[in-house]
């Protein structure tokens, strides 16, 4: 039996918390990339483009994120892709995120007055143009907060991935604790970890929020 | 995609829904109440329970459920507190849940105006009748819609339990799918089942917030 000191244990979680990093992030820019184009189609003039977007964020909003991950996990194959835990992870929370940033922000676009729409047209920008000098620069200002507190959403949800076996912190710690039997310590320290990643972020969305509320 | 197997497991499904929906219940209710107490003891409490409850909202709401969960029932019992599945599932949620909850019900209780404090004690009402007739209905008024979110996202979250063994949907899909090697095929129809549940539970909280509490919800 192999004997595991608190160093080791540590240093096995922080290797593997690199993993839960790294995926938030991919995840993080893919669902803004993603939650970019569904913003465009929710906010649309057009009735079906906002009916469409509309119903892929409430499917998104309404069921569990670890059933989104085992769908695409085993679908994926069913198309004919061969598919690593890693491509399912990334893939399934790029598009839960892409739901959730779309609809943080499209509440940035509503909340601006719609005189912003006006001004912008009667200098004669067209539509992509407001959108991109005027209206999404102010609404992506006005949702800085919820952005933030959604990445710490995010980067909790990783979590989940383990169990469609992708080898981040919680999976790491499973493998550790079968090996040390030492739940209290190891689940404390991954608690401990993920804390150490979050607070930070939701301390800096609070400072945010306080700023906003100030203005 | 082939769904012969679905007939026969019809019974298992709504078998594993029953005890999810019993698992949103027991976690609404006793979330709920330790929220009020939470919220109630972060404003008026002795100054090491305010620090103590607010140190334990930034915990709760910076760590993963999952790992809360495998903490609760894999760590406890190295104390010599041990659980059964179920009730290790319902504790997880209901801390998890009041996490939330304790900051949804003190800007409830922030935005009662005091003149209703200062109206009830002036009618001679002893200060726990004060918050409990006054102060919290309306509050809980104000704060139904939030509640009513965070009551669904508790549901959706409930998923997760099945890694402890609790018999809830997502269990009782991962058997099917060993069973009848469908995968994609079962969590499609119990993601579909997930969603008529949460769709299902957002109606009954707002017509019954509506006939319970008069609170505005749409």
């Amino acid at each position: 039996m192999i004997e595991f000191t608190l160093w080791d244990i540590i240093r096995n979680l922080l290797l593997a918390a690199r993993w839960t990093v790294l995926l938030s992030l991919a995840a993080f820019i893919g669902g803004a990339l993603v939650g970019m184009a569904v913003l465009f189609f929710r906010i649309s003039e057009n009735k079906w483009s906002r009916r469409l977007a509309s119903g892929y964020i409430a499917l998104f909003q309404g069921t569990p994120l670890l059933m989104q991950l085992f769908l695409m996990f085993f679908g994926l194959p069913m198309l004919g892709l061969r598919i690593e835990p890693w491509t399912a992870a990334v893939l399934g929370l790029t598009f839960f995120a892409s739901a959730y940033l779309a609809e943080i922000w499209r509440s940035g676009v509503d909340a601006l007055p719609l005189g912003q729409w006006d001004a912008g047209a009667s200098l004669g920008l067209h539509y992509l143009q407001e959108l991109r000098l005027i209206i999404l620069p102010q609404a992506f200002a006005i949702t800085r907060a919820p952005t933030v507190g959604f990445l710490v959403q995010l980067i909790k949800s990783t979590a989940l991935t383990s169990i469609i076996g992708f080898e981040e912190l919680v999976r790491t710690s499973n493998a550790i604790n079968n090996a040390t039997f030492e739940p209290f310590k190891v689940y404390g320290l991954v608690a401990l970890i993920f804390f150490l990643m979050c607070f930070p972020l939701t301390q800096y969305a609070r400072r945010l929020e306080q700023r906003a509320a100030r203005h | 995609m082939a769904f012969g197997w679905l007939p026969g497991a019809v019974g298992d499904i709504a078998h594993g829904a029953a005890t999810t929906i019993l698992l949103i219940a027991v976690t609404t209710l006793a979330g709920t109440l330790l929220s009020i107490l939470g919220a109630a003891g972060r404003r008026n409490g002795p100054a090491l329970l305010r620090r103590a409850i607010a140190w334990y909202v930034e915990v709760m709401r910076n760590t993963p459920f999952l790992v809360q969960l495998f903490f609760i029932f894999f760590g406890l019992p190295s104390l010599g507190i041990r659980l059964d599945p179920i009730l290790a599932a319902m504790l997880a949620m209901t801390l998890n849940m009041a996490a939330y909850t304790i900051e949804i019900v003190g800007a409830g209780l922030d935005a009662v105006p005091h003149g209703q404090t200062e109206a009830a004690l002036a009618l001679g009402l002893r200060p726990r009748q004060v918050f409990i007739k006054i102060v919290l209905p309306q509050a809980l008024k104000i704060i139904y819609p939030a509640l009513t979110s965070q009551i669904v996202i508790m549901m959706l979250e409930s998923a997760v339990v099945s890694q402890i063994a609790v018999r809830e949907l997502t269990y009782e899909a991962d058997m099917l799918q060993a069973r009848t090697f469908r995968s994609f095929e079962t969590y499609f129809v119990v993601t579909l089942v997930y969603l008529l549940m949460s769709m299902a539970l957002r109606r009954l909280l707002v017509t019954g917030g509506r006939r319970a509490l008069g609170a505005g919800v749409s």
